[in-house]
């Protein structure tokens, strides 16, 4: 039979003290050490610059780039890498121009059966005069309609960049009338006048007659940007948003984008059914010719000539 | 017509490395737009007249209407350009200091 | 090494272009001269696109007078090709462009090595 001690026996037993050690409610060194007071931490001032210091001389033996060796032998090593690969390069594209065959030769591989296809039913198939216009938007139309995209999307990329809001615009351009830095070319604006109205109708002629004569779409298109770059330069930015300003812009380049997909969907559609399109193809030679390439056309070179005049406008004020 | 065209092509050879080795940079953008000119000629050449059309108006227009906004943007044309430069390094200095 | 080196004249003129291109994007410092590295590359592979459609003796493809003979135009379809290569040039160029302006008024310096540095000093 066990007996349940009593509490003053067992307060001197070794279990006791065993788990009042785990436990953690005696301290073990309280009354067998001899212990000091202890005092609150000072930081002084000197030692807080004296870190700081030998932090910043760290960071500028890190940072200092004319005396690190590691880093001037990379760019040396750079620098003569670069030019042996740029070397080694040209030397193995020459190797492989020497091994092609003669240019201007007509037996080449690459003058096969598909320009055969184009030249002999072009006109016929088309309508167009200029061979090289109507395979590019009538026979390759997709790959036309890819890159208007690519023109769209970089347009809105730099929009997304560059463009300020109308107030800022605003009292930016009060601040520079009002520095009085401002002052119009006579020169400039001599010859733009006299200028402008022919370069613009060349450009919508180079449009229209893109199926008769070398031009096309993108021609046209970036002859009639650089007319309009020219007339926004000399006169400034208020003239030409008398009739070209952001709505304007806007309408233009979402309908044009907007009526050649249709367009290509009209056509996928019938060409997958095996239908045949009801768009006549006309006289070649006159300028209503050419089936759908005269509408393509127009798109096309409304979309080209919106794309230059807005990267000019964008990087120039940052608004049209 | 084959001795013009070896002609107009080391030409193109000569500007592109007048480009590279130019220290002003409103020098290499001028000698960049006589290489797209020149080019826009090699295309009638080689009896491709949209391509010349287009490379003139393009190359050799808009091309180069970007190329000196920007510099003119980045204050890297003429001297009263470069007095703003040094200024607004100045005030980013000054207000260094002051922090 | 074949034989064609200087026969084909404009196509190796077009391949040492290339070369210049390339050593300038990878060597210049400066971020404008990179893009105008850019550039000559582009022009250099039109160059040769478009020699590779030329046929001696031969004229630009537009139909004069109802004549249809393959045997009479040059090939029409690299120049399509380059067409739509100029167009996509001058937009990549814009794009370049305007987020190098972005680039320059951040840290108000063109050159990419001593923006490396600022943006690690940022960093720390």
């Amino acid at each position: 039979m066990s007996k349940l001690k009593q509490t003053q026996d067992y307060e001197k037993t070794a279990s006791f003290k065993f788990f009042r050690w785990i436990s953690g409610e005696k301290d073990p060194y309280i009354g067998t050490i001899e212990m000091q007071e202890q005092s609150e931490h000072q930081v002084e001032d000197d030692t807080i610059t004296e870190r700081m210091w030998e932090k910043q001389m760290i960071i500028d033996e890190i940072y200092d780039v004319d005396h690190n060796r590691i880093l001037t032998k990379f760019h040396k090593l750079y620098k003569i890498a670069a030019v042996l690969f740029c070397v080694a390069l040209t030397f193995f594209l020459l190797l492989t121009v020497s091994y092609l065959p003669r240019t201007g030769n007509a037996a080449n591989p690459d003058n096969n059966e598909v320009a055969q296809r184009y030249i002999e039913s072009g006109l016929q198939e088309t309508g167009a005069v200029n061979i090289v216009s109507g395979m590019i938007l009538t026979y390759r139309a997709f790959d036309t309609f890819g890159e208007t995209n690519a023109l769209f999307i970089a347009t809105v990329c730099v929009m997304i960049l560059l463009m300020v809001d109308e107030k800022t615009l605003e009292e930016r351009s009060e601040a520079r009338l009002n520095s009085g830095r401002i002052k119009d070319d006579i020169i400039l604006q001599m010859t733009a006048k006299f200028l402008v109205p022919f370069i613009l109708i060349f450009g919508i002629y180079v449009i229209l007659n893109g199926q008769n004569s070398p031009g096309g779409g993108f021609s046209g298109g970036a002859i009639l940007g650089a007319g309009l770059i020219l007339y926004a330069n000399a006169f400034g930015i208020k003239p030409t948003q008398r009739f070209f300003n952001e709505k304007v812009y806007r309408i233009a380049k979402v309908s044009a984008l907007c009526m050649y997909g249709c367009i290509g969907l009209y056509y996928y559609t019938m060409g997958a059914n095996h239908l045949a399109d009801h768009i006549p193809n006309g006289i070649p030679g006159h300028i209503l010719s050419g089936g759908i390439i005269l509408p393509i056309d127009i798109c096309v070179g409304l979309e080209v000539a919106c794309t230059m005049y807005a990267f000019y406008a964008l990087f120039k004020r940052g608004g049209l | 017509m084959t001795i013009f065209q070896m002609i107009l092509l080391v030409f193109i050879i000569v500007c592109a490395i007048a480009v590279s080795f130019s220290r002003n940079l409103l020098n290499s953008v001028l000698i960049f737009m006589s290489y797209s000119l020149i080019m826009s000629i090699i295309w009638i050449c080689l009896e491709s007249p949209d391509l010349a059309i287009t490379e003139a108006a393009v190359g050799a227009g808009v091309t180069t209407i970007l190329f000196i906004t920007t510099l003119k943007k980045i204050h890297a044309m003429g001297a009263e350009d470069k007095k703003t430069k040094t200024n607004a390094l100045e005030v980013e200095r000054e207000a260094e200091e002051h922090e | 090494m074949g034989a064609n080196l200087l026969c084909n004249y404009g196509e190796s003129v077009a391949m040492l272009l290339f070369g210049i291109g390339f050593g300038n994007l990878l060597l210049q410092s400066n971020l404008i001269k990179k893009i105008i590295g850019l550039n000559i590359m582009d022009t250099a592979i039109y160059l040769f696109l478009a020699e590779k459609g030329y046929i001696s003796g031969r004229v630009a493809p537009i139909i004069t007078d109802g004549v249809q003979d393959v045997n009479k135009y040059i090939n029409p379809i690299p120049s399509g090709l380059v067409l739509t290569g100029i167009v996509v040039s001058v937009s990549v160029t814009a794009l370049m462009l305007s987020l190098s302006i972005r680039l320059y008024r951040r840290y108000h310096t063109l050159n990419l090595d001593k923006v490396a540095m600022i943006l690690k000093k940022e960093d720390k």
